[in-house]
C-alpha cells in the first residue's frame, strides 16, 4: 500500500507540485485573515513558508532535493517561471514602459553600481585587499549569478566565488522577505515605482517574490527592468567595475 | 482556442531567450541579457496586432492569463527551491554584503520614486 503511494506520487512530480503549492496558498490565506487581518498579504506567507521548508530541507535546491517533492523544483524552475512572467505582460499598457523607461536605465545602472559598491566595502573592509576578490564579492552583491560568472572571468579562488554566490543569495531572500514589509515606506505602489525596484534590486527571484507579495499588477513592471540587471552586470562586472576596483585599491 | 495563447506567450518567450543570448553574445558576455524582458515586449506587441485584426479572441486571452495567474504559485514553488541553508551558510561577511546591497538599494528607490513624484499624471 505504502509502496503504491509512493511511487504514484514519485511518478508524478508536478501534480504533487501542484497539490502541495495550493494546499499552502490556502493555509497561507487562512492565515492571513486569521492572524493578521489581512494585513500581511497570504501571497508574502506563503513565500516566507516556502522559504523557510527550503532552510528545513537543506539541500541546494531547496525542497526539491527531497525526491517526493521533486516536481516542487520543475514548478518553480526557471522554464515555467519566466512563462508565467511573460503572460502577466499581456494586458499592460505600453506606455508606461515608454513613459518610465528612462528612469527604469537609470535605476539599472544606479543599482548594479550601489550594489557593486555595498559588497566591495564590506568585502575590503573585512580584510579582502586585493581587486580580484572585491570585485567579485562585490558583484555577488547584485545577484548570486553576477558574483560567480565576475568571478570566473577574473580568475577568483573557489572560496571568494563561494562568498560571492552566498552574497547574492542573502540579497535574494532578504529582497523576498522586506519588500511586502517597506512597500509602503518607499512608495510601492505605481508601475513606474516598480520599473524603478526592479531596475534598482535587480534580484530575479527576490524582485519577481517580492513583488507577488505586495501586488500582482506591478510584477510586469519589475520584472522587465530586473530582467536587464544579471545580463548588464555580468557585462560590467568584470570589466568596468573590475578597472575602477583596480584603481582604487 | 486556449492552446493558442499558450502558444504565444512559449514562442514569444523562446524568441526572447534566443535573442537575449544573441545580444549576449555581441556584448562579448556568456549571459542572457533581457531575455525574458523582450518576450514581454513581443507579447505585448504580438496582442495588440492580433487585437487590431479582430483575432484577439476570449479563449486566447484565457491561454495567456492562466499562466499569468499561476505565477504567485509558481513564485512560491521557487522560493522552496532556493539554496536557503547555502545563504545563511556563509557567514556573516556574506550576510553583510547581501543586506548591504539590499539596504542601500531600498533606501534609493525610495529616494527616486519621490524625486519624481508630481512630474507626471497619474
Amino acid at each position: 500500500m505504502t509502496d503504491v503511494v509512493r511511487d504514484t506520487v514519485a511518478a508524478n512530480g508536478l501534480l504533487v507540485a501542484f497539490a502541495v503549492v495550493g494546499a499552502t496558498m490556502l493555509v497561507s490565506g487562512w492565515l492571513s485573515t486569521c492572524c493578521t487581518g489581512g494585513r500581511v498579504h497570504g501571497s508574502a506567507i506563503a513565500i516566507l513558508l516556502g522559504l523557510v521548508a527550503a532552510a528545513v530541507a537543506g539541500g541546494p535546491r531547496g525542497v526539491a532535493d527531497v525526491p517526493l517533492l521533486a516536481g516542487v523544483g520543475l514548478l518553480g524552475g526557471p522554464m515555467l517561471r519566466d512563462l508565467a512572467i511573460v503572460a502577466t505582460a499581456f494586458g499592460v499598457r505600453p506606455q508606461e514602459f515608454v513613459r518610465s523607461g528612462a528612469i527604469g536605465i537609470v535605476s539599472l545602472v544606479t543599482g548594479l553600481c550601489t550594489a557593486f559598491v555595498a559588497g566591495g566595502v564590506i568585502a575590503w573592509t573585512c580584510g579582502y585587499r586585493d581587486a580580484v576578490s572585491v570585485t567579485t564579492i562585490g558583484a555577488g552583491a547584485a545577484t548570486y549569478i553576477v558574483g560567480p560568472v565576475t568571478g570566473s572571468a577574473l580568475g577568483a579562488g573557489s572560496d571568494v566565488i563561494a562568498l560571492s554566490i552566498a552574497a547574492g543569495l542573502v540579497k535574494a531572500v532578504a529582497v523576498m522577505v522586506a519588500t511586502p514589509l517597506l512597500a509602503s515606506t518607499i512608495g510601492l505602489s505605481t508601475p513606474r515605482a516598480a520599473m524603478i525596484y526592479g531596475g534598482m534590486m535587480g534580484t530575479n527571484s527576490g524582485v519577481m517574490a517580492g513583488l507577488a507579495a505586495t501586488d500582482p499588477a506591478l510584477v510586469p513592471y519589475g520584472a522587465m527592468t530586473a530582467t536587464f540587471y544579471t545580463g548588464l552586470g555580468c557585462l560590467l562586472g568584470p570589466s568596468v567595475f573590475f578597472m575602477i576596483a583596480r584603481a582604487i585599491v | 482556442m486556449i492552446i493558442h495563447g499558450t502558444a504565444l506567450v512559449s514562442l514569444c518567450l523562446l524568441a526572447g531567450l534566443a535573442t537575449g543570448r544573441l545580444l549576449g553574445g555581441a556584448l562579448g558576455v556568456d549571459a542572457d541579457v533581457g531575455g525574458v524582458g523582450i518576450a514581454m515586449l513581443l507579447l505585448i506587441g504580438g496582442c495588440h496586432l492580433l487585437e487590431r485584426r479582430g483575432l484577439l479572441t476570449a479563449p486566447l486571452g484565457h491561454g495567456i492569463t492562466f499562466w499569468g495567474q499561476m505565477y504567485v504559485p509558481i513564485v512560491v514553488a521557487m522560493a522552496a527551491s532556493q539554496n536557503v541553508r547555502g545563504a545563511l551558510a556563509g557567514g556573516w561577511m556574506a550576510t553583510a554584503a547581501g543586506l548591504a546591497a539590499t539596504a542601500t538599494g531600498f533606501l534609493l528607490v525610495g529616494i527616486m520614486v519621490r524625486s519624481g513624484a508630481g512630474t507626471r499624471p497619474s
